[in-house]
């Protein structure tokens, strides 16, 4: 692969846009509750790019993991040798996410709703006879609980965008505005809901998920027909910045090790 | 004091048909081999608990050893479904599981107050979800001090836990390092304990992070080098990601997986 300077074009797969995009909503961030797949996609690149001091905690109990490279799972044994601590499960549960010293719960969905509610359980609206059996909540309903805020990374789809989730694993804004209060969740959220089209946010108001930001070649009616309610659009809305060569480059290397070298 | 077994011996005496059985490890040393026997052996009816149920989980529902699955998070990690398990709680293949399902923070304390002696462990958790609505054992209780209301979940006490730890010493006091996730806890919550060893030393030296067993809390060892394979054992071996991604087309079909439990481990699927 050449290094493309800025000047020329750079292209990327929406993908990529999704995983810059999310790596880069880590910034200021002093530590992150990492999820496996896409999250830990972001977080390891935001953590190769602007943020290297960013601690990375993984629920299997590793506290600043620096892995070299992606990890297969959330238990991968880099993340273990590389990690400032190593603790047991309960204590990564207990000590260190319950009482909300983390800031940023970084999570990704099986279905998530119009107020940022989490499915990772069932598919389908009867429990006992799913559609789909997925593989259930494991750390989600407390970091979704307790995190200082969660950023959800997930790509769009109408079977995975819909009205109401058919099980609320984890809470976002329950049915809106002042539900998290109401139950006593500790964490303020979901702050950002970031796609392969663009970037959602909860309204302010109704916490209702709203598009704030297109990510570059998008269109409004694309971002619109992947979303199964009627997805509001802020007045202020933006276009996500491009990924640069730095970052398309970095996150290759993380994903694509033998192909960009 | 721990007696030292072989592991065909070890499950002969320690797990019985009906029991809770317990086999722990978070994507790190899991008790693979153990639960292979365990399928060698026939054993049926089982509560299966666990965390992280994966791929052995995967094989042991599919085998037909389990009725009950326990867990917080069951998949092939960093692969996918375990679609035996979904084979298993969608069309009752090869015969119905009854699960119960928690989140790793309600499962964590779940085996904590196992261990502790105690009949319920307290947490800020599950709150507004729906796990609430299905699962009985998620209750709430009143803080006697502040009058905050929070969960309450019973202890998980199997009648046996099994786990796989890097080295034991003669006399089956066992150390563990790396990602140990809630293995201590398991086997103090136990009424018995198996666990599989890649060896056992004369000697343990200490290493750092690493959690210790005392003999007289584990109920049998067994030298079974490889034991925790596909996953791995950090300072013995990697995991074998292939054989994990390898499992999806196997678990995937009845047929292909009946294949494999008769050419891998010589059982027939469950009659």
């Amino acid at each position: 692969m050449t290094t493309a300077p800025e000047t020329t074009e750079v292209t990327w797969t929406s993908d990529e846009m999704m995983s810059v995009a999310a790596s880069r909503a880590l910034g200021g961030v002093t530590a992150c509750f990492v999820g496996i797949g896409l999250p830990s996609t972001a977080a390891n690149l935001a953590r190769r790019t602007h943020a290297p001091d960013l601690v990375l905690v993984y629920e299997s109990g590793t506290l600043g993991s620096k892995p070299d490279g992606l990890p297969l799972s959330i238990g991968d044994g880099a993340l273990a040798q590389t990690a400032d601590a190593v603790v047991s499960v309960p204590e990564i549960f207990n000590y260190w996410l319950q009482p909300g010293r983390i800031d940023v719960g970084f999570l990704g969905a099986a279905q998530i709703d119009r107020y940022a509610n989490i499915n990772t359980t069932v598919i389908g609206t009867d429990y006992a006879d799913p559609k789909v059996r997925l593989p259930g909540a494991g750390g989600a309903p407390e970091i979704a609980a307790s995190c200082g805020e969660v950023i959800v990374v997930v790509r769009q789809s109408a079977r995975s965008f819909v009205d109401r989730v058919d099980f609320v694993t984890s809470v976002g804004y329950g049915r809106g505005k002042g539900d998290r209060e109401r139950l006593g969740l500790c964490g303020r959220g979901p702050s950002r809901v970031i796609t392969d089209k663009g970037i959602l946010e909860p309204d302010p108001d109704t916490c209702e998920l709203t598009l704030t930001s297109l990510h570059p070649g998008v269109t409004v009616r694309e971002a619109r027909e992947s979303i199964g309610w009627d997805l509001r659009v802020s007045r202020d809305l933006v276009t996500t910045p491009p990924p640069t060569g730095e970052e398309l480059t970095v996150l290759r290397g993380l994903t694509d090790p033998k192909g960009s070298k | 004091m721990a007696s030292i077994v072989s592991l065909h011996d070890g499950v002969r005496d320690l797990v019985r048909d009906g029991d809770v059985v317990a086999m722990e490890g978070f994507t790190h040393l899991i008790p693979f081999a153990a639960g292979h026997e365990i399928i060698r052996q026939g054993r049926r009816d089982l509560t299966l608990v666990r965390m992280t149920p994966d791929v052995i989980y995967d094989q042991l529902i599919g085998a037909g050893c389990a009725r009950k699955l326990v867990f917080s998070w069951g998949g092939n990690p960093g692969v996918g479904s375990l679609h035996r398990f979904r084979d298993a709680v969608q069309n009752d293949w090869p015969v119905p599981l009854e699960i119960e399902e928690h989140s790793h923070a309600g499962m964590a304390n779940r085996y904590v107050a196992g261990a502790s002696g105690l009949p319920f462990a307290v947490l800020r958790g599950y709150t507004g979800t729906d796990l609430v609505r299905h699962t009985e054992n998620i209750k709430t209780v009143t803080c006697p001090f502040t009058g905050e209301v929070l969960t309450a979940v019973p202890p998980v006490n199997p009648d046996v836990a099994i786990i796989h730890a890097q080295r034991a010493d003669r006399s089956g006091t066992v150390q563990m390092w790396g990602i140990t996730g809630v293995q201590k806890e398991a086997v103090l919550a136990a009424k018995r304990s198996l666990v599989t060893v890649e060896e056992i030393v004369d000697e343990l030296t200490p290493v750092p992070g690493g959690v210790v067993l005392p003999s007289w809390v584990v109920t049998a060892v067994a030298e079974v080098p490889g034991g925790a394979a596909p996953s791995y054992a950090q300072g013995y071996y990697e995991r074998d990601n292939d054989a994990y991604k390898a499992w999806d087309a196997v678990g995937r079909d009845r047929d292909t997986f009946t294949t494999w439990l008769s050419d891998t481990l010589g059982v027939g699927a469950r009659a």
